[in-house]
């Protein structure tokens, strides 16, 4: 499966088009990880606990979007985009879109 | 003196100073430590454009990403916080989004280290709210994420 940002794929003809898929996932911290960043948060810096979490809600919201991309036959995404938008406090969703296509 | 007034005022004071002291070094470290990375990535263009000049034709193409979360020290919130109350420029805030995003970028370059160029490149920023909704921590996750493209040089 290719993913990419722009609307081709260099060098490949698209084939077919399969229209938009999407994989979202929500997510919300846990407490363990709250506390810590309460302490991290006097110093300041980089949060781990939270980038990772942030970054697995992406890989798995992703891997939704490609699983249905699968189903339909594609073997490329084009034009992906992310968004992250806060749902409840303390969660947040994270969307992955994109145009499925086959390309030769 | 009640020992009840030197708590409630006591503890967030230090809790200041200990945030300006060491969150200023820990700044400082961060930046020179992405400065140094950033020097590696000199001959790996990143642009914001989808089409650009290549000088030979394009092998692959791959989706890049690269995020962090940060946060500022106490010292800087509590300046914020007076800043936020006479209105004007935070100009303690603006190391925190410059951190960031510098950060961001630089991973998503490191996701894909032996790449020629990164094409299409979006930042996003969204706050962080904890886990009483308090959205004023100063805590933002910046995105970064474009696509990775390797250059055909030929069997």
């Amino acid at each position: 499966m290719i993913l990419t940002n722009i609307e081709i794929v260099p060098g490949r003809q698209i084939v077919q088009h399969f229209g938009l898929v999407q994989g979202s996932t929500i997510r919300a911290k846990h407490f363990g990880r709250d506390f810590a960043a309460g302490l991290k948060n006097i110093v300041g810096g980089e949060l781990k606990g939270y980038t990772e979490l942030l970054q697995e809600s992406r890989a798995e919201a992703t891997s939704r979007m490609v699983a249905q991309a699968r189903e339909l036959g594609a073997n490329a995404v084009l034009n992906v985009r992310f968004t992250t938008s806060s749902v409840a406090q303390g969660a947040s969703e994270i969307l992955a879109y994109g145009t499925a296509v086959r390309i030769e | 003196m009640s020992i009840e007034l030197i708590i409630g005022l006591g503890v967030p004071i230090v809790l200041i100073i200990v945030g300006r002291v060491v969150g200023a070094r820990i700044e400082r470290a961060h930046f020179e430590n992405i400065a140094e990375r950033e020097a590696r990535f000199r001959n790996q263009p990143a642009l914001s454009s989808k089409r650009f000049a290549a000088p030979v034709a394009i092998r692959s193409a791959e989706l890049a990403c690269g995020s962090v979360v940060v946060s500022v020290d106490h010292f800087k919130r509590f300046v914020g916080g007076l800043r936020m109350f006479f209105g004007g420029e935070v100009r303690s805030y603006s190391t925190l989004i410059e951190r960031g995003r510098r950060e961001a970028m630089l991973r998503m370059k490191e996701s894909h280290p032996d790449a020629d160029a990164y094409i299409n490149i979006r930042m996003e920023t969204s706050t962080i709210s904890n886990a009483t909704g308090n959205e004023g921590m100063g805590t933002i996750e910046v995105l970064a994420y474009g696509t990775a493209v390797h250059y055909d040089r030929g069997p």
